[in-house]
């Protein structure tokens, strides 16, 4: 039975994490707009490129934390969530015994 | 900076003229391998401490900071001493051993290679706050060079094999307390009702977005730094337990050379410029600009303004009350 608690535990943190990871959906297309754009501004103004760019490349970090939200939930879904779970199920498990 | 550097000048020159130039040379070169030594010393003795304590794995080992001691008896917890608050404070002596050799031996008209840099920081970062933060925080470059200076050369220090302080969220998130702090310090030049009736903007509905909104700002820059500078560390330790595992699938079978990982021999390096070097410059610089955007933004201008005017009438009507 606890075997069984703890394999549905592990794959529900796994499955957790992965949905988290939906998250970079957003970001891959925020980020892929910014850039068309500034080469789109490039093309057009090729003397302010390293503004353009530096400005890009701001912007791109700053969209990119939604993404990094998501995946240190999924870091932590697999990496902390599985032992702080198993003590909790091993607490309870000698308490009901 | 210039004063500084006229009160060295001036202090200088009339100990070197007393001096003969042989033991004058010999003092400032000793005074530099101190230095040197200064900025060398404390990451030394982290690689030390950490070869001390790393308890020996075999496979993939990601995991936080290590915990050196626990202090117990203090009231909320333990204070723990972890290897994040070690790495840091040995990244802010070595930092400080680096301005000091930097700065040593300045003189008024220049042409050393060191006061050429020192000079050129200087001027980079008081044309980088000028630039985005204006004329009214004049001043404010100081504390951005130095949390410029302490991310960056935070994140590069797990290029030498430390554990990067800026991997653990605790340091991120004081970083982005303090800018918080001085967010709402700036807020309140406009007076206390002025900082309350901003929640209430643009009507009072609002009230409880504009609270959470208000505590998004240092919780978000805190995990944007901590979650490039970690997810980089660990996609480097899990691509490099991949290749030893490949290393030892593909060539196990050969005597001597299979004992070697040798697939993990150069491409962990190309992963790491990008990974640590760029990403870790990058969030350092990002970290910067959003501090001093956040600073500068958050201003009160006009009701500066009504606040001064405010009090240049009560100061007057006061002197006329005396008079």
């Amino acid at each position: 039975m606890v075997e069984l608690a703890m394999g549905i535990m592990l794959g529900l943190c796994g499955v957790g994490a992965g949905i988290a990871l939906i998250a970079g959906i957003g970001p891959g297309i925020g980020e892929g707009q910014a850039v068309a754009a500034a080469c789109e501004a490039i093309g057009r103004q090729p003397e302010a490129k390293s503004d353009v760019t530096s400005t890009m490349i701001m912007g791109c970090a700053i969209a990119e934390t939604t993404g990094l939200y998501g995946l240190i939930i999924g870091i932590l879904l697999i990496f902390v969530a599985p032992g702080i779970f198993s003590g909790v199920l091993k607490e309870t498990v000698l308490a009901l015994k | 900076m210039t004063e500084f550097k006229g009160e060295k000048g001036a202090r200088s020159s009339p100990a070197s003229r007393g001096d003969a130039p042989m033991t004058r040379d010999s003092r400032f070169r000793l005074v530099d391998g101190l230095l040197i030594a200064l900025m060398a010393a404390p990451l030394l003795c982290c690689l030390a401490l950490k070869v001390l304590f790393t308890p020996e794995s075999e496979g993939v080992d990601i995991s936080g900071a290590m915990i050196y001691l626990t202090v117990p008896g203090f009231p909320l917890q333990d204070l723990v001493i972890t290897e994040s608050q070690i790495n840091s404070w040995a990244i802010m002596l070595s930092i400080l051993g680096l301005c000091l050799y930097l700065t040593h031996g300045l003189t008024e008209k220049g042409g050393t290679k060191r006061q050429l840099i020192a000079e050129w920081i200087v001027e980079k970062c008081e044309g980088l706050v000028s630039a985005n933060m204006g004329e009214r925080f004049a001043g404010y470059e100081y504390l951005i060079a130095a949390i410029m200076a302490l991310s960056a050369l935070s994140s590069l220090s797990c290029l030498i094999g430390l554990f990067a302080p800026t991997g653990d969220v605790n340091v991120t998130a004081g970083w982005a307390i303090l800018v918080f702090a001085l967010v709402t310090y700036t807020k309140l030049q406009g007076g206390f009702l002025n900082y309350l009736k901003g929640f209430t903007e643009p009507i009072p509905v609002f009230t409880p977005m504009n609270f959470i909104s208000e505590f998004s700002l240092p919780v978000s820059m805190a995990f944007r730094h901590y979650g490039n500078v970690m997810s980089g560390a660990v996609i480097s330790a899990l691509i490099g337990a991949a290749l030893r595992g490949l290393s030892k699938t593909l060539l196990g079978w050969i005597p001597v050379i299979g004992q070697i990982p040798l697939l993990q021999i150069g491409l962990p390096a190309i992963l790491s410029i990008y990974f640590d070097v760029f990403s870790g410059l990058m969030q350092a610089f990002i970290f910067a600009m959003l501090t001093m955007l956040n600073v500068s933004g958050s201003f009160p201008q006009e009701a500066w303004e009504k606040r001064q005017e405010r009090k240049a009438i009560r100061k007057q009507r006061a002197a006329l009350a005396k008079a």
